[in-house]
């Protein structure tokens, strides 16, 4: 389980400002990846939340080699990806997939079920030899709990999940390792986003996955991974298991951002505390100095706009050990639990409500 | 009572025939009070909504039967023009997207100001002056500057605050807010939710807030009505839902999603798909997806069961929920 698949160092993408037709002028750069570091432990399934605009997507594409980083290095088994082109980069393409978010424009409308889940066989074909491909369209799409017998229908004929299970099937069909997934629920309605998330979990053990899950949804991303790194302009500000981010937050936009997550819960109204974040998030073109999130924080000093924060255990927690012993980028990290503790009363308890 | 909708019938004619979006909606808001709406897409919340509010698209909308008693007045008797009164003054609206909701051509002044020069009949430099009081209510940094500004000059979260100050900008008795922060990320949706919530308060509104998110319902809800295939299945005080629901769509709705105090195990999903509102299933609608449906669920439609003197239920077997005994 510990061995890492992927390693991502230093990664940036920075996409230029121009101005101008003929004779173009840089006038800008938008810092979309700002320094991004994390590895991916195969079997895994590593988390990465943050808001809007915070560069998650962009990291996504990166890792799937649709973006060319601006620097940095993305590791798969110890080869940086980053730097290779022709036959080796789509050897690579084949083991690392993508699940996008929108189900509605990731499929072709044009192209039966069939046709977009075999299509991926006609770009490698040596995974699955010509008579072989219909059988295996059919096998994915019992696997993803579609009937075998919708493989001549097109994309507009399904619902928003089973769309998804179709573009979690086209994503399967070179039989990855690694799996990227950009928001792969949050177009659905939450009775049939907890069928996906299922699907996921038992595809994962299924086929041996790792998963990059990306998401705004901070509770999904909990239930569903491993580890989970918190995103702030461009950056990780906080990585930890699932235990330390959510139970044991040090960074102070983390805590923020859990405070601010409506609980469906009546009764947590008067047990919480909440962080109220004044203002909106600053421009990617124009991010402060030192600490990025230094602007919203109400613990900033002058230091934070002196000296950028690494994302490293902090020095206060150097010689403790415990769960708020983890990476976070912050001067004055502390530990500070927002999510009020579950009651652990009998009858209140819904996940263990039986069906 | 504020507002009290009877057996409220909404339908669309459509090429491929008739949809039943709404099917028969009984809910009532008081002064003061905030009735969260719940339901996933497709239920009908929010054209429940837009005929409360006559703005619904007719044709190929069409009021299929019912009242919407507003201070006792049933709205759907009255001519356009009487209704155009209330609207906005009376009742105000607050919708999802707030960049297609305001127009883009004109700065949010002019807007805001638009509000009391045709209602109000107030002149243009007092109309300006009070926009740019009401950004501040809605804590917009430097209204006075601001208020030249169009709306694609402002975030997502600033732009909502504007359709909220729009909303209350006459004082109405009665605000409806479909999905107003859906569209925004947590932070601000929180800043959002609690501004909204505070100017309720202040203001003694009553709000009917549409949504499909059981969070925002726990923290701002008084009262819930979830809705399924056009009708209110569940109407109860939004402790009483969360501890025990009586119905098993709303037990289902609940177990189905993530926790964020605690990882879980696999998540309960209810099985199969929403209805096509073209062919409800007969009886109860939700029988196809339900651990409890017998016969008597695939032929008898149930009523609206009292649970008790707060809470109602559309489940023959909403006893067997409410003990729990929702297993299948």
């Amino acid at each position: 389980m510990a061995e890492p698949i992927l390693e991502v160092r230093g990664l940036v993408k920075h996409y230029p400002l121009t101005r101008g037709v003929l004779f173009k002028k840089q006038i800008g750069e938008v810092r979309a990846v700002d320094g991004v570091d994390f590895t991916l432990d195969r079997g895994e399934t590593l988390g990465i939340v943050g808001e809007s605009g915070c560069g998650k997507s962009t990291v996504a594409k990166t890792l799937c080699n649709l973006e060319r980083p601006t620097a940095g290095e993305i590791r798969y088994r110890g080869e940086d990806i980053t730097r290779l082109s022709g036959k080796a980069l789509k050897a690579v393409r084949r083991n690392i997939q993508m699940v996008f978010q929108d189900p509605y424009t990731s499929l072709n409308p044009r192209m039966t079920v069939g046709d977009i889940i075999g299509e991926p066989y006609e770009i490698h074909p040596e995974v699955a030899p010509k008579g072989d491909r219909h059988r295996k369209v059919r096998e994915l799409l019992d696997v993803v709990g579609l009937d075998p017998e919708y493989v001549n229908r097109y994309p507009h004929q399904f619902s928003g999940g089973q769309r998804q299970r179709i573009g979690i099937a086209r994503a399967l069909a070179l039989r990855p390792e690694i799996v990227v997934a950009d928001e792969p629920v949050s177009a659905l309605d939450v009775s049939v986003q907890a069928q996906v998330i299922n699907l996921m979990e038992r595809l994962q053990t299924e086929f041996e996955l790792s998963y990059v899950f990306i998401a705004h949804d901070l509770s999904v991303v909990r239930h569903i991974s491993d580890r989970v790194g918190v995103m702030y302009l461009g950056r990780i500000v906080e990585i930890g298991t699932d235990e330390q981010i959510y139970e044991h937050p040090t960074h102070p936009y983390t805590q923020a951002l859990l405070s601010a997550v409506p609980v469906p819960d009546p009764d947590a109204r008067e047990r919480r505390e909440r962080i109220i974040l004044s203002g909106d998030v600053p421009s990617p073109t124009d991010i402060p100095s030192g600490c990025r999130f230094r602007t919203r924080c109400w613990k900033a000093r002058e230091r934070c706009a002196l000296e950028v924060p690494p994302l490293a255990v902090p020095a206060e927690f150097r010689y403790d050990t415990g769960p708020q012993v983890h990476d976070s980028a912050c001067h004055f990290a502390a530990e500070r639990q927002v999510v009020p503790p579950r009651e652990r009363d009998a009858g209140g308890d819904s996940s263990t409500r039986a069906h | 009572m504020l507002l009290e909708v009877r057996d409220l019938r909404v339908e669309f004619r459509t090429r491929d025939g008739v949809v039943h979006a709404v099917n028969g909606v009984t809910c009532e808001v008081d002064a003061g009070e905030t009735l969260a709406v719940l339901g996933e897409s497709g239920s009908g919340k929010s054209v429940t909504a837009q005929a409360i509010m006559g703005i619904l698209d007719i044709p190929p909308g069409r009021i299929g039967g019912g009242q919407v008693l507003f201070r006792g007045t049933d709205l759907l008797t009255l001519k356009e023009e009487e209704r155009r009164r209330i609207r906005g003054a009376e009742m105000a609206m607050i919708f999802q997207d707030s960049l297609s909701a305001l127009n883009p051509v004109m700065t949010v002044g002019a807007q805001l100001g638009e509000m009391f020069t045709v209602h109000r009949g107030m002149s243009r430099k007092d109309a300006r002056a009070r926009a740019v009081e009401l950004m501040d209510r809605v804590r917009i940094p430097a209204a006075s500057q601001r208020v030249r500004d169009y709306p694609h000059q402002f975030s997502g979260g600033m732009r909502q605050r504007i359709m909220i100050a729009m909303a209350l900008a006459l004082e109405p008795a009665l605000i409806i807010a479909d999905e107003p922060t859906t569209a925004l990320d947590v932070t601000v949706q929180a800043q959002v939710m609690d501004l909204l919530a505070e100017l309720r308060s202040e203001y003694g509104m009553g709000l009917l807030l549409i949504t499909h998110d059981l969070g925002v319902v726990a923290d701002v809800a008084d009262r819930i009505a979830v809705m399924y295939a056009g009708r209110i299945v569940e109407s109860a005080p939004v402790h009483d839902i969360y501890k025990a629901p009586a119905h098993p769509y709303t037990r289902g709705l609940l177990d189905s999603i993530p926790r964020l105090d605690h990882k879980g195990r696999e998540l309960y999903a209810i099985r199969g798909l929403p209805p096509n509102l073209q062919a409800i299933p007969p009886g109860c609608a939700f029988h196809p997806r339900c651990p409890l449906a017998r016969d008597v669920c695939r032929k008898d439609v149930p009523p609206l069961y009292e649970v008790s003197g707060t809470r109602t239920s559309a489940c023959h077997f909403w006893r067997e929920c409410l003990d729990g005994r929702a297993d299948s």
